[in-house]
């Protein structure tokens, strides 16, 4: 293959785990953004969103069409749970029991889909068969442009929903000012439940529309879940386009230095980016710095 | 001593301070007053170097410190206590005034850990020199208890104790006497003035009035970030503007 | 004083005559790895429990000591007290190094950094399979010797780990009771009025950072020379997350918790033997319940709880 159609082949595969990378970075800026925590069970939602679809579809025998949303609904009950029983009842926790909390919360998701499926990985058929398509000289899988439409969507959705709903201004009027947000009258206590409902739909769509590219398996949320965290860093949290960008960016460095350097070590390009981001840009790539009032 | 030279601080869009000079003189007790909202506790912050400034320069007997992190102007003798008292609520009081020594205990990790002798002889005199601040400040007999478990005003005095244990040059309050009774102010007020014969320079932030009238030598009056007088007590009392400042407040 | 002077004496007690009361290389086994935890349990609680300052990638620190000692050792073949102190130096400069930019973030993104970090090391033990073997492990690693002493039975391994390990909490007894434990325990409590104080909170924090990760170098080097034979499983993530559940089990800033968290941790999954797949729901479930119940740990929490029980006893009574 000529370098250039190689190029090719680089920049949309990185660009459709860039877009997975981003709606997973979403998830983790949005519940940030509500209550100032990092939940690092993100990944796991994202997990759950997979599993739920390959059961639904294997054992239940559901079609896609059904098998979908079901899928994302289960995770966002887990989601729901998750935050009622382990976020709810603390009040003023220490960031340091919090991050606890949500890896202890992690784990045991994991633990129990080990337990729930099994160990082994497994395959998701594409939504729209496995026939490549050839475009600008590089081969497509129909799941790629599914999930080009499918992030585009849902980010446009979001887009809407921050800035024109009631609910999106009051989850945004609390990411500035919590206290402020309770003092006009916001339940500030729905939106975080509302915060975690948004962040695990999101990422068990995003879990489920990457399974028939990259398979499925109970422990595929740590590594997902770390490299959305890390497109939200480049992104510098913001639930808009920052973290989208910081998405797509690091999908196409991680694609092009597999592809390039070393497929191997591929995992660590985003580790070193994230590491870099947090010592020299903490506030992100694309925002400027602000001098902060303590 | 200490000379603040047009200090201004900017947050974002807000100016918090406005090119404020004064200089406090050794042995001094001097106020600092003002509405809500006038920068008092900004002003404070600066000096403590827990904010950077934005512009404007502090000196210290002719060396510039502007800009020193908090941990470098302990060790040139500036201290200061906050309004929300911060003790270190899982220690013990006594240990709490040890944490005041550190500057003046040298051991590092490795003569900690291997328990070197001059650690332990050192170790003896922070014990002692600790109880005797406690004493000083009258809360000797709850060395051994939890800094947490203290009522607000013994949390007040432990905070002093524990800023005293460094031996400062200047000591600054923010708001020593928020949150006491009637009586607990009285006994402060009583040991500002003990503070100050141990030489050391004191500058509070007060809002009350009759504390700072009571034990102040000079007093710096800020309203919306800027200087608006300066003067004894009784200056400040009878200053015009002051009075319209407070009456305009509310 | 008094009192950790004789704490520590029974410990040592407990560990001298332990061997004796048990047969079978088997729980002499199962004790030499509660020493290794131990060690690496201390050295995470200095950074998390004094300090309050998380590190989700302390298993990779674990693992440069391992491998740098198998590799020296058994592809080089340098003496192995050589090779450990030497990986010792290179990787307490690294963790100094590295200290002072990760340890200027806090909370959530500390963690995050941490993470990343051990994810690093843990990818480059799979992935530089000429130095490290990948993903099929080391083999071949020499044992200790000390003249003409060689640690290579369990009743030997087992009085060299402890030996060490009881070093390490004896030398983390001591820091914690000295002017700098106080200044870690005030910069976990308040930083800003620990600095106000003098306390020098960002040296402070990289020294203790970079302690931590010299004494679990030094804890992978015994660990890589006792067993012979390393791979990389044994220092992911899971492992990283299984020592902050010691920690957080033995209590925050005890060091004899770190004991207690290490000793069950590593007895409970050869306990339910049977039930091997259930340990990572158990480690799940002990961080949420500890953290919301039991937040001082086993060791100062339940004394806590009982006598809140007593009380209110009283009360009714």
């Amino acid at each position: 293959m000529p370098i250039f159609d190689q190029l090719t082949q680089y920049l949309f595969s990185g660009l459709a785990t860039g877009a997975i990378y981003a709606l997973i970075g979403l998830g983790f800026a949005i519940i940030y953004n509500a209550t100032g925590i990092i939940n690092f069970a993100q990944g796991e939602f994202v997990m759950l969103g997979g599993m739920f679809t390959l059961s639904l579809l294997g054992g239940a025998g559901l079609p896609l069409g059904g098998a979908v949303p079901v899928a994302i609904i289960l995770t966002t009950v887990v989601g729901m749970v998750f935050e009622r029983l382990a976020i709810r009842p603390l009040k003023s926790a220490t960031p340091l029991s919090l991050v606890i909390i949500t890896i202890g919360g992690s784990i045991l998701i994991r633990g129990i889909a080990m337990l729930g499926w099994d160990k082994d990985t497994h395959s998701l058929p594409g939504f729209s068969g496995d026939e490549p398509i050839e475009m600008f000289g590089a081969s497509l899988m129909p799941q790629h442009l599914w999930i080009f439409v499918v992030t585009i969507f849902v980010i446009g959705c979001s887009k809407l929903f921050f800035n024109y709903t009631v609910s999106g201004k009051a989850m945004r009027a609390c990411s500035y000012n919590s206290r402020a947000a309770s003092l006009i009258g916001i339940d500030v206590r729905r939106m975080v439940l509302f915060s975690f409902i948004i962040s695990s739909a999101m990422g068990s769509l995003a879990g489920i529309i990457i399974a028939p590219l990259t398979m499925t398996a109970y422990d595929v949320g740590i590594m997902l879940g770390l490299k959305g965290f890390c497109a939200a860093i480049i992104g510098g949290m913001s639930s808009g386009f920052g973290t989208v960008l910081g998405g797509l960016l690091l999908g196409i460095l991680e694609s092009l230095g597999a592809g390039l350097i070393s497929s191997g070590y591929k995992d660590a390009i985003a580790f070193v980016i994230l590491l870099l981001i947090l010592f020299i840009r903490p506030q992100g790539l694309f925002k400027k710095a602000e001098t902060e009032r303590v | 001593m200490l000379e603040i030279r047009s200090i201004t601080q900017v947050f974002g869009g807000l100016t918090a301070l406005l090119d404020v000079s004064f200089s406090l003189r050794q042995g001094e007790i001097t106020g600092v007053i003002g509405p809500n909202g006038a920068g008092k506790t900004t002003l404070f912050n600066i000096i403590s170097g827990i904010y950077r400034q934005t512009s404007g320069q502090i000196f210290l007997k002719d060396k510039n410190i502007s800009g020193f992190p908090p941990e470098r102007l302990a060790r040139l003798g500036i201290v200061r206590t906050f309004q929300n008292i911060e003790l270190f609520g899982q220690m013990s009081v006594l240990e709490n005034v040890k944490v005041g020594l550190h500057t003046k205990s040298g051991c590092g990790i490795f003569s900690c850990s291997f328990k070197l002798p001059w650690h332990l002889a050192e170790e003896r005199r922070i014990t002692e020199s600790a109880r005797n601040w406690l004493d000083f400040c009258g809360i000797s007999d709850l060395a051994e208890q939890r800094a947490d478990s203290l009522p607000f005003g013994k949390g007040r005095l432990l905070e002093i104790a524990r800023a005293l244990a460094m031996e400062p040059q200047i000591m600054f309050m923010d708001e020593p006497a928020a949150g006491l009774n009637s009586r607990e102010t009285q006994d402060l007020a009583t040991l500002i003035r003990k503070i100050r014969e141990a030489g050391i320079t004191v500058v509070l932030v007060e809002h009350d009035m009759e504390l700072v009238m009571d034990v102040c030598d000079r007093i710096l009056v800020l309203n919306l970030g800027e200087k608006l007088a300066e003067g004894t007590p009784r200056e400040i009392q009878e200053n015009q503007a002051v009075i319209a400042a407070y009456l305009g407040e509310g | 004083m008094k009192r950790e002077l004789l704490k520590f004496l029974i410990l040592a007690l407990l560990v001298a005559i332990l061997p004796m009361l048990l047969s079978g290389s088997y729980l002499l086994n199962v004790l030499i790895f509660v020493g290794i935890h131990t060690m690496l349990a201390v050295a995470l609680n200095l950074l998390l429990g004094f300090a309050g300052q998380i590190s989700l990638g302390h298993a990779g620190f674990f693992g440069l000591g391992a491998y740098a000692s198998g590799i020296l050792t058994s592809t080089y073949g340098i003496n192995p007290w050589i090779a450990m102190t030497a990986a010792a130096a290179v990787v307490t400069l690294l963790a100094f190094a590295i200290g002072f930019p990760i340890l200027k973030l806090k909370g959530h993104y500390l963690a995050m950094a941490t993470l990343g970090l051990g994810i690093i090391f843990f990818i480059v033990f799979n992935e530089a399979v000429n130095l490290t073997g990948g993903p099929s492990g080391l083999s071949g690693i020499p044992s200790l010797k000390a003249g003409s002493l060689t640690f290579d039975n369990d009743l030997k391994n087992y009085a060299l780990i402890w030996l060490f390990t009881l070093g390490t909490v004896l030398l983390s007894v001591n820091l914690a009771n000295s002017r700098i434990g106080r200044a870690l325990r005030a910069i976990h409590d308040s930083e800003v009025a620990a600095r106000v104080m003098g306390v020098n909170a960002r040296l402070l924090k990289v020294q203790i950072f970079a302690l931590s990760a010299c004494i679990s170098t030094i804890a992978g080097s015994l660990y890589a020379h006792t067993m012979g034979f390393i791979s990389p499983t044994s220092f992911g993530f899971n492992f990283s997350v299984e020592l902050v559940t010691m920690v957080i089990i033995g209590g925050l800033g005890s060091i004899y918790g770190s004991l207690v968290g290490a000793f069950i941790l590593t007895i409970l999954p050869e306990a339910l033997r049977t039930f091997q797949d259930y340990d990572i729901i158990i480690y799940g479930l002990i961080l949420i319940l500890m953290t919301m119940y039991l937040p001082g740990g086993l060791v100062r929490g339940i004394p806590a709880v009982l006598a809140r029980f007593r009380s209110a006893g009283k009360q009714e009574g």
